[in-house]
């Protein structure tokens, strides 16, 4: 804490995960996200944690499976065409209420698409992404300083929740350079409160198994129903926004990441003209700022998302308004990256209207 | 004197421990048990050396040998 | 006074299990069950259970259970094993989980010798999901995906594990068994309690391969069964050791290279 460090976003990343106790990654490389295992693989073993470079993103999370059962912290991260991979893991883990941490570091899609920034797996984040009713607690750093932070976050919240949690970012986030100041004191894990259903030295203590499956009839919808109470809860009480001059706006923008930065841009620009732009940023998209956006929306009659996608986060702001508002969408998928004068435009055109 | 006890909730009929005890001690019952299977039984208990073969080879471990 | 020389293990939990009459995973859990007791190791050992027919065996061993995804028992094994190495790690797989949708899984921990032991059981058919072809099935066998045998022409050959293993240079012992008959029974007891100590003594990867039946989707009686793998199995998976930890070193760190010397 305190000090003043220059980092690329992935390795902030990193860093972040290691100083909030995490002591095990498997991952595979994917660009934009290869300086995470890199940066990873000399820095674990440092701190006596283990870095594996796995056969595969379905070997990676399934390593993960296995390592947070027996109680470590774990991290995996990756890009779009791995983390589809690695659904299958995450659907295991949340049906067997393990916690973990990975980050998706999103470039252009579908299918093997590029490598530009992009943010088109906002669907597959926030709606849990693999087979199964499930839900991931998702994270979105729109700075190099939040990318070293929010690991700490996501253990928290993963380990207080017994689930997975993620870091959503973007490839410009995960290369670009910028002052950190990490906000909490390093963790050592092994000063972390035991586990009481982890696996290994069952000594003194009845067998424990860890699964997510039930074939007694009856017996998954409870599982399932249990696992519901938990997302209610963390609907109530762990969302995160940021409000940018939302009280006298008359359209808001709506933006997470890469583009709330240039949200941001646009909303500085549109001010400089006397135009009332707010910026309401979700921080937490899953649970999604649904609340605040329902109330905003009230009397604030037009919402223009701004997404590097072809329109996924305006189904959860549509969602939230209820109508109340007209929702606008600019969004500029596969690695087209907007700008503040772009959305400027925009933000005219609709208060023309 | 050597004997084997059957577990009859346990015994699925199979008749593996049948053909593996080399004395012909063990046959199948005719009565079905409450699983729904015949158990294996001691037809020739006389016969019987303690020799294990049969819990060996029993699947569903339901076999235990004295002697 | 009358002595019991055969009683059921303590490895064991005493829930019934929901295998068919005759069905080889019965004798094969007792024998992993027995060889932790009797190595004194099941308080701090680990099973994996597989998806495939043994997906129960989470209830069925008495020690720390999971259950994870189709095939991928080695990589959870591994994610185990590194963050706990003096637990005792052991995935137990089929043929379909292991040598299929798995191989990926198994080739890897084994090339990394990952210190854990694999129990593998071939009944050359997928079990649990009414018998299709499994990688293992016989040439010519019949299944509910070959419904005319195993045509090569077609399906190519079945995949023998162990030999396929022994071409890496980490494992320390990958052996085949089979449980048809009592006195295979027994060797495939010594296999699995060798396959334990090597993990016990930290000496890498250990793999044991159990000829297996399957009289259901076999559509034979047990006793047929058992004379399947005796006529047709054993012949074409022989039985023995492959790789054995006698002599083996551990490795010693190598100097670092780049990838083209230069001159
Ligand atoms: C990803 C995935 N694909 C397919 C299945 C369906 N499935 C369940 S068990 C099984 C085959 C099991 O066969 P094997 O591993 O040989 O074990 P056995 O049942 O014969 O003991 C399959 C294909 C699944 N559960 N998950
Ligand atoms: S113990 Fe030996 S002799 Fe006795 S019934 Fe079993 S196999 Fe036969
Ligand atoms: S081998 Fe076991 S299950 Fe089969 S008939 Fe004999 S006692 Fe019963
Ligand atoms: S289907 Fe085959 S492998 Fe599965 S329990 Fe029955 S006999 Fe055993």
């Amino acid at each position: 804490m305190g000090e003043k460090l220059l980092m690329k976003g992935n390795e902030a990343l990193a860093e972040g995960a290691v100083r909030a106790g995490c002591r095990f990654f498997s991952g595979y490389p994917i660009t934009p996200q290869n300086e995470v295992p890199e940066y990873l693989s000399w820095r674990l073993p440092e701190v006596g944690g283990t870095f594996i470079q796995a056969e595969s993103e379905v070997a990676a999370i399934n390593m993960l499976y296995g390592a947070s059962a027996c109680g470590a912290r774990v991290m995996t991260s990756s890009s779009g065409p791995g983390i589809s991979l690695k659904q299958e893991g995450i659907s295991y883990i949340s049906g067997a209420n393990l916690p973990i941490f990975y980050a998706n570091v999103m470039r252009g899609g579908p299918g093997l698409g590029n490598i530009a920034p992009a943010q088109g797996d906002y669907y597959q984040s926030t709606r849990g992404g693999g087979h199964g009713d499930y839900r991931v607690i998702v994270l979105a750093p729109n700075s190099v300083s939040e990318m070293g932070n929010f690991p700490k976050r996501c253990y928290d919240l993963a380990e207080k929740y017994r689930m997975a949690s993620m870091v959503l970012a973007d490839g410009l986030l995960g290369q670009m350079m910028e002052p950190i100041e990490f906000d909490f004191e390093p963790v050592d894990p092994a000063k972390l409160p035991p586990k009481e259903w982890a696996l290994g030295n069952a000594e003194g203590r009845e067998r424990r198994i860890i699964r997510s499956y039930d074939l007694k009839p009856g017996y998954l919808e409870k599982m399932t129903l249990k696992l519901l109470e938990k997302y209610n809860k963390i609907e109530e009480q762990e969302v995160k926004y940021e409000a940018v001059q939302t009280e006298d706006a008359e359209i808001l923008l709506v933006a997470y990441g890469t583009s709330s930065r240039i949200s941001k841009e646009a909303l500085m620009l549109g001010r400089k003209e006397g135009i009332k732009v707010g910026l309401l940023r979700p921080i937490t998209l899953w649970p999604f700022p649904t609340k605040i956006l329902g109330e905003l929306s009230g009397r604030i009659k037009k919402i223009l998302t701004v997404e590097m996608s072809l329109g996924q986060l305006i189904d959860d702001v549509k969602l939230a308004v209820e109508g109340k508002s007209r929702v606008y969408l600019h969004g500029r998928p596969s690695g087209g990256i907007p700008t503040g004068e772009e959305v400027l435009e925009i933000i005219k055109n609709i208060c023309s209207e | 004197m050597p004997r084997i006890e059957v577990d009859v909730n346990r015994c699925k009929g199979c008749e593996l421990c049948v053909v593996a005890c080399p004395y012909k001690v063990i046959s199948l019952s005719g009565k079905f048990a409450h699983t729904g299977y015949y158990p294996a039984a001691m037809v020739q208990p006389e016969k019987c050396t303690g020799c294990t073969l049969c819990a060996l080879v029993c699947p569903d471990v339901a076999i235990e040998v004295y002697k | 006074m009358e002595k019991k020389v055969f009683s059921r293990t303590k490895g064991l939990t005493e829930v019934f299990m929901r295998y068919c009459p005759g069905c080889g995973h019965g004798v094969i859990h007792r024998l992993v069950a027995e060889a932790i007791e009797e190595l004194g190791v099941r308080k701090r050992t680990i099973g994996i259970a597989p998806v495939g027919c043994s997906v129960f065996a989470d209830e069925y061993f008495n020690c720390d259970m999971i259950q994870p995804a189709h095939g991928r028992g080695p990589a959870v094994a591994t994610g185990m094993k590194r963050v706990k190495p003096d637990c005792i790690v052991f995935s137990y797989q089929g043929d379909g989980d292991l040598a299929s949708i798995g191989m990926a899984e198994t080739v890897h921990a084994a090339a990394r010798g990952e210190r854990i032991t694999i129990i593998f059981v071939n009944n050359a058919i997928y079990g649990m999901t009414g018998g299709q072809m499994a990688p293992t099935t016989l040439v010519g066998m019949k299944s509910t995906t070959s419904p005319f045998g195993r045509d090569p022409r077609v399906a190519g050959y079945p995949i023998k594990v162990c030999e396929l293993l022994s071409t890496l240079e980490a494992p320390s012992y990958l052996a085949r068994v089979s449980v048809h008959k009592p006195a295979n029974v027994i060797k495939a007891k010594k296999a699995i309690k060798k396959a334990f100590q090597v993990q016990i003594d930290d000496l890498g990867f250990s793999l044991v391969e159990i000829l297996s039946q399957c009289p259901t989707d076999w559509f034979v009686t047990p006793l047929q069964a058992v004379e399947y793998v005796e006529k047709a199995m054993v012949p074409f998976y022989p039985l023995g050791e492959f790789k054995t930890p006698e002599g083996k070193k551990e490795p010693a760190k190598a100097e670092t290279k780049m990838a083209v010397e230069k001159g």
